[in-house]
């Protein structure tokens, strides 16, 4: 299929890129969580890498961070093998490339303050973000960043657990931008928000990128949330990418018939396009087994629905 | 145990911070009316420790034969010279409870602390790291449980002589592995939460995550270890006097008062009784201030 | 509109409500606060109808759903108000032993997490026959027998091979499946599903819901479906009602609540949920 594909378009600058990345877990007969992908992503671009549970896309998201290291293959981050770095190196690049995890109940330290945890990058990349002066600046930053994503610079004293999900989401996104990344990997950013807030979380990530030129890696299973941000997208499937592509052409001419079930997977927000409508299509061969149950569609949940074991 | 130093994390920020809140803190710590008398109680015994020789009717080894095994003074054949009776060499309970404090507060806190410490680090590495170190370092563990404790303590004194130090080193070497086991599971589950991923992934070094992210989310359960830790080593500490590889016959120690004090038990009750009081309200106290600590450190138990 | 209404026989007004939630007020008493989580429900769910009940996180959903077993967690809940009618009988009224007789039997639920509401230790053929040793004193035989049948139909392969299986041994669909199999063994009148798919991928959410749709179609069963996904409702229910803040703002057929909303806050809702449009 098209997993060599993974080139970006000509007018980008490739800012990451994963070439022949494998992982394998537990020795023999261990899995393959990654199986051979290769893939770039250009500078200022919005990558979305698509898969459902299972699928190896956390695995790659933490090689690509170099949380974990590859059984085989190479991540370059503008050009330098983070695999070839010293650990001194690759602390140092890190403030390059930063990441906004899916839970926001989660991935914040319950003991820290706000201002603790949006400054923690300073902390480990500005040396002189430390001691006695750098508080005072540090504090200013902060502030100012808080209000960059929509929240107000007064609340550093205070703890995760005093916000909602959306609000949580929005600390996280502060703390990833508090170096100026060139990256940033968004891991399911609103998968754990309900629709209103995911809605204005996608708003923000859009504003900031435009403002700041960032690039980003946003993994996710939503295919509607994908459609919205992504100029390209990589469709991942037990360890490998089956296809990738610009964004409408995948979404609208699939290549790879588990693209394709994916899509089709989607609900529907509209009642006319649902299941009334396929009950519908389908009501002429179903009609002498209409029970009273509403609507027609017996046809559906027959054999097709055998599958869901793994 | 220094329950609340966690609350001061490295970040510059939040120091500042921390100044502001800490009255709320203490505030939450003075509305529990249990924690305040705890608090008292082990800032009497403190005090106690410290101008035992202020407070103390006598001296507490100045033996008087005569006046052997004499009740409290509000029994039958007590009397206001001794309080609290004397004990079969004559001795003044009172005297002795009193100075008996010093000895069995300091082994109760080191071994705690010192065990506290080596167990934490231990954990701390293992549960982190896993792999190889942890392999190391839980076999470790399996080989200081199975090593009998009194063997160790008679290594120790035979080597170094006997002390209150070497009680301390003894208890706290003893201690550290149910430290060591907790902070270990507790790790090897906050390892996988976000935020020690997204400390990893912004580039914070071992240590900083160590200190910053791991420890101060241990801190409860260790504080739980740590206050029945204390009241178990005022007891071990009697154990160890009591086989001679302790402290010396003439400090006065609530464990080696209790010891004495069982052979009397059907006659002479109150000379293994007011240490034994002594023991329970101090482990009492620890205990209770220490589940105040705890709450008070949890940044959601006073704010909302 | 009106094209579609020989499909919505459920949602007519004359039809006999088999469950009727009245005026519904659900508190949480908290130390120091108390949370008026459903504040005045009313809900009607008539024979063989999917009613959706849709809302954010907070919006009192859940509460409402867990009302009509009594399921909230008591204290720190409490029944403030109204009324669940349910065979002429106040559910909130009836002992817990009254109530036991109708749990799984008459009205069934399935939650979101498979893995959480099936019990580890236990293999997932004796969960499915629980319920019908445990209401109909069915033999151990028989009950046997009669899951084995609950898993085949729920669409599980190799159903006797699962039947032996422990839940962990199962993927997050085929787990699904089994707590449908429970929940129907019983041959329920009404189902509750509290976000049935959430938990599950997309491609896997598409056959649990088309399962269910299948399943009440043969059964006339009434379904009370919990959820926060607008995709889910339109592709499942007959009527929606609306939750904001505790409070029902908007129910009706789902074709005019989704093309004609009258409560600003659907319109909102509606506007914020993200659509795939392939055109």
């Amino acid at each position: 299929m098209t997993t060599d594909a993974g080139t970006a378009p000509k007018t980008r600058r490739p800012l990451l890129e994963l070439a022949g990345l494998r992982k394998e877990f537990g020795g023999r007969h261990g899995t393959v969580a990654v199986d051979d992908v290769s893939l770039t992503v250009g500078e200022g671009e919005t990558l979305a890498l698509v898969g459902e549970s299972g699928c190896g896309k956390t695995t790659l998201t933490r090689l690509l961070l170099r949380l974990e290291q590859p059984t085989a293959g190479t991540v370059r981050f503008d050009g330098q093998d983070l695999g070839a770095l010293a650990p001194a190196e690759l602390r140092r690049l890190r403030r390059q490339f930063q990441v906004v995890l899916q839970d926001p109940y989660s991935s914040m330290n319950p003991r820290l303050t706000i201002s603790a945890i949006v400054a923690e990058p300073m902390v480990t990349h500005d040396p002189e973000a430390r001691g006695r002066n750098g508080r005072r600046q540090i504090r200013e930053r902060v502030g100012a960043l808080l209000e960059s994503v929509g929240l107000d610079g007064g609340i550093q004293d205070r703890y995760p657990h005093e916000f909602s999900g959306g609000q949580r989401q929005r600390v996280s996104i502060a703390r990833a931008l508090a170096v100026e990344p060139r990256l940033v990997v968004l891991d399911e950013p609103t998968s754990a928000l309900d629709v209103s807030v995911q809605a204005r979380i996608l708003d923000l990530l859009a504003e900031l990128q435009q403002r700041r030129g960032l690039t980003y890696f946003f993994v996710s299973h939503n295919l509607a949330v994908v459609q919205q941000v992504a100029d390209r997208i990589a469709v991942m499937r037990q360890g490998r990418l089956v296809e990738v592509g610009e964004a409408a052409q995948v979404l609208r001419d699939p290549q790879h018939p588990y693209t394709r079930q994916l899509l089709d997977a989607v609900p529907v927000p509209d009642p006319r396009r649902g299941r009334r409508a396929r009950a519908a299509a389908g009501a002429d061969a179903a009609t002498a087994g209409g029970t009273g149950g509403g609507s027609g569609g017996a046809g559906h949940g027959g054999p097709a629905t055998a599958g869901g074991g793994r | 145990m220094t329950l609340t130093s966690h609350a001061a994390p490295a970040a510059g920020p939040a120091a500042k911070a921390k100044r502001g809140r800490r009255p709320a803190a203490l505030g939450a710590l003075l509305r529990n009316r249990l924690a305040v008398v705890a608090l008292a109680l082990l800032a009497v015994l403190l005090v106690a420790a410290v101008f035992a020789p202020l407070l103390a009717p006598a001296d507490p080894n100045t033996q008087d034969l005569l006046m052997r095994l004499k009740p409290p003074a509000w029994q039958h054949g007590g009397s206001t010279a001794h309080l609290l009776g004397t004990d079969q060499l004559g001795r003044d309970m009172l005297s002795r409870v009193i100075y008996g404090t010093r000895v069995s507060l300091l082994v109760g806190a080191g071994a705690a602390l010192l065990a506290g410490v080596i167990g934490t680090v231990v954990g701390l590495a293992a549960g982190y790291f896993g792999g190889w170190p942890d392999r190391v370092l839980m076999r470790l563990a399996d080989v200081q449980l199975a090593f009998p404790s009194i063997l160790l303590a008679l290594a120790i004194v035979g080597f170094f002589g006997s002390g209150l130090w070497y009680v301390i080193l003894v208890l706290g070497i003893t201690g550290w592995v149910s430290y060591a086991r907790v902070v270990r599971s507790e790790v090897m589950s906050l390892r996988s939460r976000d935020f020690v991923t997204e400390a990893r992934a912004i580039g914070v070094t071992d240590v900083a995550i160590m200190r910053r992210h791991l420890l101060p989310n241990v801190m409860a359960p260790l504080a739980t270890i740590g206050t029945l830790h204390v009241a178990a080593a005022i007891v071990a500490e009697a154990s160890l006097s009591y086989l001679g590889l302790g402290v010396p016959k003439e400090t006065v120690t609530w464990g080696s008062m209790l010891a004495d004090g069982q052979l009397y038990l059907g006659t002479s009750w109150w000379v293994a009784v007011f240490p034994g009081i002594a023991l329970m309200l101090t482990s009492l106290a620890v205990n209770i201030t220490g589940d105040a600590l705890r709450d008070v450190a949890d940044p959601k138990a006073y704010r909302r | 509109m009106t094209t579609d209404k020989p499909m919505t026989t459920g949602s007519k007004p004359t039809a006999e409500p088999v469950l009727e939630i009245a005026d519904l007020s659900v508190d949480f008493r908290l130390d120091t606060t108390t949370v008026h989580a459903v504040r005045g429900v009313g809900l009607r769910l008539a024979q063989g109808e999917t009613l959706a009940v849709v809302g954010e996180s907070g919006s009192g959903k859940t509460a409402t759903a867990l009302s009509v077993l009594r399921l909230n967690p008591q204290p720190p809940c409490v029944y403030a108000g109204g009324r669940i009618l349910f065979d002429g009988r106040d559910l909130l009224t009836l002992s817990e032993k009254q109530l036991g007789a109708i749990r799984g039997q008459d009205i069934a639920m399935v939650f979101q997490d498979p893995m959480t509401s099936l019990d580890p230790l236990r293999r997932v053929g004796a969960q499915v026959a629980e319920v019908l040793r445990h209401h109909r004193g069915l033999s151990r035989a028989e009950a046997d027998a009669a899951a084995v049948e609950a898993l085949d139909e729920v669409g599980i392969p190799d159903p006797e091979r699962r039947f032996r299986q422990y839940p962990h041994e199962l993927s997050g669909g085929l787990r699904q499946r089994v707590m449908i199999a429970g929940a129907l063994v019983g041959r329920p009148r009404v189902l509750i599903a509290d976000e049935p798919t959430t938990a599950l991928d997309v491609t896997v959410q598409r056959q649990i819901l088309d399962l269910l749709v299948s399943l009440q179609e043969r059964h006339g069963m009434a379904v009370l479906l919990i959820t926060h996904d607008l995709g889910v409702v339109a592709e499942t229910a007959d009527r929606v009602a609306v939750m904001h803040q505790g409070r029902v703002v908007e129910t009706g057929d789902v074709l005019d609540v989704f093309h004609r909303p009258a409560d600003d806050y659907t319109r909102r809702l509606l506007a914020a949920t993200p659509r795939l449009e392939l055109a």
